[in-house]
């Protein structure tokens, strides 16, 4: 969706709430969010918006319902076709 | 469901490669977890897909015709009895049981909080650089880096390779430090080129020593950044701030299993033997060393493991990259202004939100965990507690079962592991 480039490389479509992206095959979930308009993954106690900080599997920011599956880390989980990935934020 | 094998290797980075090839070639049935969908671990990530790396493609097609059995996507939650660990994988778990193990976790960043570090945007050094090797398009974004050590010449290479517009590169340690430390490298060719190359390619990027960031701005997301550069204020508009000082080793699966650890390291003896039986570190575990370390230390582990001959030159080599690590400690440890950005209003504990002004009065981790819920979240304390420890002196808790947020179901032990079977061979 954003680089015409990208057409030719083999490609996966998901679905980051509810907005569909398009990425290379191998990017992970969380890279993926910065294609959306914000790069927000949740909201703190506050409302306050937090994105990825450690990109590792060690901060727990990325944590997003994947397929159905709650608390999954965006960071460790590559993109795949028909993906669907909801945020608290 | 359940998995027996002679070795379990914890970590499938440089270290826990190097082991598995050790192992598997001489005859062990070995076993791989790691959380991340590929092997590699963090400093070879994404080089199972698009090798560039040569050393890293030479171990990962070794690894790969070694007979070593990877499990991707696996997290070590417990380890409820001796020789057996419970592993989460995906929505499913199970059970492994083993003769022995190597724990190759690695390393995470330290993370120090400053006034705006919770802004979307702000990421770790390596943590805005992984991602950028995982896909983030960071093509003409503006990006300001600050941290130590080799690690901030590293993400600033990957960035501006991705065509990433790096503003400024940060580097905390002291000028007499950086440069003593970088004179030292003579003894060390190899890093010496590296860091050569990296910073040929980087040669317009500003960059000063004696340089931090003292807060990001921002509403929704980081919008700038400021920073103190020997002495005086700069400001910058940026799109993402890398803001990390150096790594520390995530020690948790070797404090569960009940390994002794002293000033932030495991013990080990010289057959990299923890104070665990049958349990060996290797690695960052070990204090952090960098690749070389780890492929030193994954190759002994993996031959001790297998009963096999140790050559004399892995041991020597051995002790020259700890040299390199005792210099690089020395180099990385964050400087006494970093330890007083937060004001009392900055959180500390991301998960919990507690702000730095509910820890008073709190002696040690204990305190401010049952006092203030510091490290109480999802993390169980991975960012805070070390950023504590940094702050304030404390030294770490003991690690208590699951070692990382688990579903219930998975703390189960499968009644067919509980026994005592011994493989048959």
């Amino acid at each position: 969706m954003r680089e015409p480039a990208l057409k030719n490389a083999s490609v996966v479509t998901l679905r980051i709430n509810g907005r569909e992206v398009t990425v290379p095959v191998g990017t992970s979930v969380a890279a993926a969010l910065a294609m959306t308009d914000s790069f927000v993954s949740r909201a703190d106690l506050s409302g306050r918006p937090r994105g990825p900080l450690c990109g590792m599997g060690v901060c727990f920011e990325c944590r997003a319902t994947i397929d159905g599956v709650p608390e999954v880390l965006m960071c460790l989980t590559p993109c795949r076709e028909d993906q669907t990935v909801v945020t608290d934020a | 469901m359940r998995e027996v094998c002679d070795l379990v290797v914890v970590g499938a980075g440089p270290g826990g490669l190097a082991a598995a090839c050790r192992a598997a070639e001489a005859g062990l049935d070995v076993l791989v977890l790691d959380a991340q969908p590929e092997p590699g671990g963090q400093v070879w990530r994404g080089e199972a897909r698009q090798g560039s790396n040569r050393l890293a493609r030479r171990w990962l097609t070794r690894f790969s015709a070694s007979g070593a059995r990877f499990r991707p996507g696996a997290r070590v939650i417990a380890a409820p009895e001796p020789g057996v660990l419970l592993v989460e994988e995906g929505p499913s778990s199970f059970a492994v049981r083993y003769g022995r193990a190597v724990l190759a976790t690695g390393a995470r960043e330290r993370f120090l909080p400053f006034p705006g570090w919770t802004l979307p945007g702000v990421l770790g050094v390596s943590g805005l650089q992984v991602l950028v090797k995982d896909g983030l398009p960071i093509r003409g974004k503006r990006v300001v880096l600050a941290g130590t050590g080799p690690l901030l010449l590293a993400a600033a290479a990957t960035i501006h390779s991705h065509g990433g517009e790096v503003l400024y590169i940060a580097e905390q340690a002291s000028a007499a430090s950086h440069w003593g430390f970088a004179l030292q490298l003579w003894r060390q060719p190899a890093k010496l080129l590296q860091g050569a190359l990296m910073s040929a390619k980087l040669v317009s990027v500003p960059t000063s020593t004696d340089a931090w960031v003292t807060a990001a701005e921002g509403e929704r997301r980081l919008e700038a950044v400021r920073l103190s550069v020997r002495g005086r204020e700069e400001h910058l508009h940026c799109d993402y701030l890398g803001a990390a000082y150096g790594l520390v080793p995530n020690l948790e699966v070797a404090r569960l299993l009940g390994c002794e650890t002293t000033s932030g390291a495991v013990v080990v003896d010289d057959r990299l033997q923890t104070r665990v039986p049958k349990v060996h570190a290797v690695g960052e575990l070990l204090g952090i060393g960098g690749v070389d370390q780890a492929l030193v230390t994954g190759e002994l582990a993996g031959l001790v493991a297998a009963e096999q001959p140790v050559p004399l030159a892995l041991e020597r080599s051995w002790h020259r990259v700890r040299t390199f690590a005792a210099q690089l400690a020395r180099h990385d440890a964050p400087r006494a202004e970093l330890l007083r950005l937060a004001t009392p209003d900055t959180l500390l504990c991301r998960c919990e939100d507690v702000p730095m002004s509910a820890l008073e009065g709190c002696q040690n981790l204990r305190e401010a965990r049952l006092y203030a819920r510091l490290g109480m979240g999802a993390c169980q304390g991975r960012t805070c507690g070390t950023a504590a420890q940094t702050l304030f002196g404390w030294t770490g808790e003991d690690v208590r079962p699951p070692c990382l947020p688990a579903r219930i179901g998975s703390l189960r032990l499968p009644s067919d592991v509980s026994s005592t079977p011994t493989r048959e061979s």
